[in-house]
C-alpha cells in the first residue's frame, strides 16, 4: 500500500520527464541539450519552451538540436541556427540591441527614478511645511481676528 | 507650477493606456519572418507528382510567386484551398510546399480539390520547412522574381489577405518589366 502511494506520488514527475528519449555520447552533451531546450522557445506555442511543448514543431526542433549536438556544433552555432530561421522570438534571453535597450535597462531606469523621488520627497515635504508657516497670520492680523471672535462671543 | 506635478500620474496613465491599447491590436501568434528580404534557402526536393524529378530554389526564380505551405493534416488548408484556386485562375503563379505529409494523401487531395500549384515541392521530413522557419500550416510566402522572400503570411489566405498580397505581386511584376 505504502509503495503504491509513493509510486503514485512519483507519477506526475515521470510523465513530465518522458517526452522523447535521446541518446547522448556523454553527460556533458546531455546537460547542454537540456539547457538549450529550456532556453529556446517553441515558435508555435505562445509561452512554452522546447522542453515543455508537445507540439510537432517543438519535437522537430528538439530533434534538430540533438542532431547538431551529436555533430559537434557548439551552443552558439545552434542558437544562431534557430534565430536565423525563427527570429529572436525563440530566445527566452533576448539579445541586447537597440530594440531591447528599454527591456534590459528600463527596470534600472525606473529604480533610479524611484530613488531620486525618495531622496527628494523629504526635501519637498519640509519645504511645504515651511510654506505653511509663512501662511500664518502676522501679529496685526491675529489681533484683528481675536477682536472679531470676541465680538462674535458678545453677541 | 507645483500643481502641474499633480498631473504626472494622469499622464503616466495615458501613456500606459496607449501602449496597452496598441498591445490589444497585435496578434501575438503572428511572428515576423526571420527570412524577410532574404533568398529562399537552397534545397533539393522531389516534385509531389513526379518523384524522380528534383526541384530546387531555382524553380522559384524568374517570376514573382506565392510559396504556399500546406498539408492534408491541416484543417485550415482545406478552408484555404478554394481561395488558392481562384488566385491561380486570376493568373498568378503559386508554388506548393507539401509539408510533412504523405504522397498518396496529398495527390488524392489535389485530385479532389483541384490543383492550383504550378509545382508542388514534396517536403516529407520538413527540412525545407525548417529552413524557412515554418511553424505551422498554412503559411504563405511572397517571393519575387529573384527568389527573395518579400512577405510572409501565417494562416489562411482568404479574400481579405489576398487583397493585401495582390498589390505586392502586381508591383513586382511591373517593376520587373521596367528593368528588363
Amino acid at each position: 500500500m505504502k509503495k503504491l502511494l509513493i509510486l503514485l506520488c512519483l507519477l506526475p514527475v515521470l510523465s513530465q520527464a518522458a517526452i522523447d528519449t535521446y541518446e547522448f555520447k556523454d553527460d556533458a552533451t546531455r546537460e547542454r541539450f537540456h539547457t538549450l531546450v529550456f532556453e529556446l522557445r517553441c515558435p508555435k506555442c505562445q509561452n512554452q519552451n522546447l522542453a515543455d511543448s508537445n507540439s510537432p514543431i517543438a519535437s522537430d526542433l528538439r530533434r534538430e538540436i540533438h542532431r547538431m549536438l551529436e555533430e559537434g556544433n557548439n551552443d552558439a552555432e545552434i542558437i544562431d541556427f534557430m534565430v536565423a530561421r525563427y527570429g529572436d522570438f525563440v530566445l527566452y534571453r533576448p539579445p541586447v540591441n537597440h530594440l531591447t535597450y528599454v527591456l534590459w535597462y528600463g527596470p534600472f531606469g525606473l529604480l533610479l527614478v524611484g530613488i531620486v523621488v525618495l531622496l527628494l520627497l523629504p526635501k519637498l515635504l519640509r519645504k511645504r511645511s515651511q510654506d505653511k508657516d509663512e501662511s500664518h497670520l502676522s501679529s496685526n492680523e491675529a489681533d484683528r481676528l481675536n477682536k472679531l471672535l470676541e465680538q462674535e462671543k458678545d453677541q | 507650477m507645483r500643481r502641474l506635478i499633480l498631473f504626472v500620474p494622469l499622464l503616466v496613465f495615458f501613456v500606459m493606456g496607449i501602449f496597452l491599447w496598441r498591445g490589444l491590436q497585435l496578434d501575438p501568434s503572428k511572428l515576423p519572418s526571420a527570412l524577410l528580404d532574404k533568398p529562399v534557402p537552397a534545397f533539393s526536393l522531389p516534385s509531389l507528382q513526379q518523384p524522380e524529378r528534383m526541384l530546387s530554389e531555382l524553380d522559384l526564380k524568374g517570376q514573382p510567386a506565392l510559396l504556399n505551405v500546406w498539408a492534408t493534416w491541416c484543417p485550415s488548408c482545406k478552408q484555404e484551398h478554394p481561395h488558392l484556386n481562384r488566385i491561380k485562375d486570376e493568373g498568378y503563379r503559386i508554388i506548393g510546399l507539401n509539408y510533412k505529409d504523405e504522397r498518396v494523401k496529398a495527390l488524392a487531395w489535389l485530385d479532389r480539390y483541384l490543383n492550383p500549384y504550378a509545382e508542388v515541392i514534396f517536403d516529407e521530413k520538413g527540412t525545407l520547412g525548417l529552413d524557412l522557419g515554418v511553424y505551422g500550416a498554412p503559411e504563405t510566402y511572397v517571393v519575387d522574381a529573384n527568389g527573395t522572400i518579400r512577405y510572409k503570411h501565417v494562416g489562411v489566405v482568404d479574400e481579405r489577405v489576398w487583397q493585401q498580397i495582390k498589390p505586392m505581386l502586381d508591383q513586382m511584376a511591373s517593376g520587373e518589366q521596367v528593368t528588363q
